[in-house]
């Protein structure tokens, strides 16, 4: 079993509202804190492997005693796997002391996936979501891009799609479906 | 009964609800009309399973909690346990419901426990999408065709008189909404009459007629439904006590 402490908000360090980078460095930060970010950013999602959990915006904070994870979804059936794959990467790599909590608080928003996720996303046949997932006038009018030929004349299938988090498309321009990262 | 802490018993609720009409929408699996409502009753049904699982987290043991009470001691409302029927009235419950929790979740976010307010805010971004989809198709089906007019006229009409329930308060609420903890759930009635009314109007279908409405879930006084749907969600945990792959 994973050992995992489950705290409602976040501490101070995790309430930041900008993604955290797997090549940002913080002031301050300990030799151990930047092996560890290095570390969790080689650890892909278990659903959308082109991306890691540090792309995706899901981790939140990290110091030498703890990395603060949040699920995507209430439901993200991923959530357990991936705290799975962080302690055995922490394990192997001698980081054994070092807890993984998990929060909820300040909920997820695809707003956290970096730039560079985005990028992997849109490389893997994923259209990323528009930024600005609080504004929910932009939730579903704004029209994806297609992934394979850059068309913009593209039409939603389905809200829902295999994941919780992504949404079935379809351009008219390629004819080809594609997933879609749902604004949220 | 042993005495138990309002908020437990709160938090109980707000699991329940979600829990059994997870569970309900889990039944159309592999049954839905097409693929893509098959995708997203499942998706509706993975996101209320994991906001049940993190309200009866606070409650207690969620697992404890799902799969070893009997049907009195499950607090939900009326509605969530009602039976999908056809794929009509599986949408006209999700709509009255989404439409509800959306408001409830909105409210309950700024709860003054934080737990419930994490739990909340959460979820009500996942609730929006559910209403949204449901709502579409209220839409769909009042507006298509006679047959499917007819089937979500009927489909409303099981559902409407449990709808007053959804809102009702007792002295736990009561108590629990002065204290900021909980919501004055009596206060959202008025929201949720506009926008049911606006996606009927947009559905061209009139609101139903009133009906004496039927109370007694919070307290465990249940339909029928209730029990057969545990006897399936429950089966395994009671036939393998802690059973886990």
């Amino acid at each position: 079993m994973v050992s995992t402490a489950l705290s409602w908000t976040a501490g101070a360090s995790a309430s930041t509202s900008t993604p955290l980078g797997a090549r940002d460095t913080y002031a301050g930060e300990t030799p151990a804190v930047q092996d560890i970010r290095a570390l969790l950013a080689t650890i892909p999602d278990p659903e959308i492997p082109a991306i890691s959990v540090v792309d995706l915006g899901i981790v939140r904070a990290v110091d030498d005693g703890r990395v603060v994870v949040t699920p995507t979804y209430s439901g993200c059936p991923a959530t357990l796997f991936i705290e799975q794959s962080i302690r055995r990467a922490l394990d192997e790599a001698g980081f054994v002391h070092v807890r993984i909590e998990t929060t909820l608080s300040p909920p997820w928003t695809t707003d956290w996936i970096s730039d560079e996720g985005r990028e992997k996303l849109r490389a893997y046949g994923i259209a990323p979501p528009p930024l600005g997932a609080a504004s929910a006038s932009l939730r579903n009018d704004t029209h994806a891009q297609c992934p394979r030929c850059g068309s913009m004349n593209t039409a939603e299938i389905s809200r829902f799609g295999s994941t919780p988090c992504k949404a079935l498309w379809r351009c008219n321009a390629c004819a080809e479906p594609f997933d879609r990262f749902k604004c949220h | 009964m042993p005495k138990v802490a309002p908020l437990t018993q709160y938090a109980t609720r707000l699991g329940d609800d979600a829990l059994i009409l997870g569970q309900r929408l889990s039944e159309w699996c592999g049954h839905a009309p097409t693929i893509e409502v098959d995708l997203s009753l499942a998706n509706l049904a993975l996101d209320l399973i994991g906001q049940a699982t993190h309200f009866l987290g606070v409650a207690g043991d969620a697992d404890q909690l799902a799969f070893h009470r009997d049907a009195l001691d499950f607090s939900n409302c009326l509605l969530v346990e009602q039976p999908n029927g056809d794929f009509a009235q599986t949408m006209a419950r999700q709509f009255l419901f989404s439409t509800f929790q959306e408001l409830y979740l909105q409210a309950l976010a700024s709860s003054k426990d934080e737990r419930l307010a994490a739990i909340a805010a959460k979820g009500v971004k996942e609730v929006a999408y559910h209403r949204q989809l449901a709502s579409d198709w209220v839409v769909r089906l009042g507006d298509g065709t006679d047959e499917s007019k007819t089937r979500i006229e009927a489909g409303l009409d099981w559902m409407w008189r449990f709808v007053d329930e959804l809102f009702e308060m007792d002295e736990l609420e009561a108590k629990l909404a002065k204290e900021r903890i909980g919501v004055d759930k009596s206060k959202l009635r008025a929201e949720w009459d506009r926008r049911v009314d606006a996606v009927l109007a947009d559905a061209t279908l009139a609101r139903p007629a009133s009906r004496r409405p039927v109370l007694g879930g919070r307290r465990g006084h249940h339909t029928e439904h209730l029990g057969h749907l545990l006897s399936q969600m429950q089966f395994l945990q009671r036939a393998y006590p802690g059973a886990t792959w």
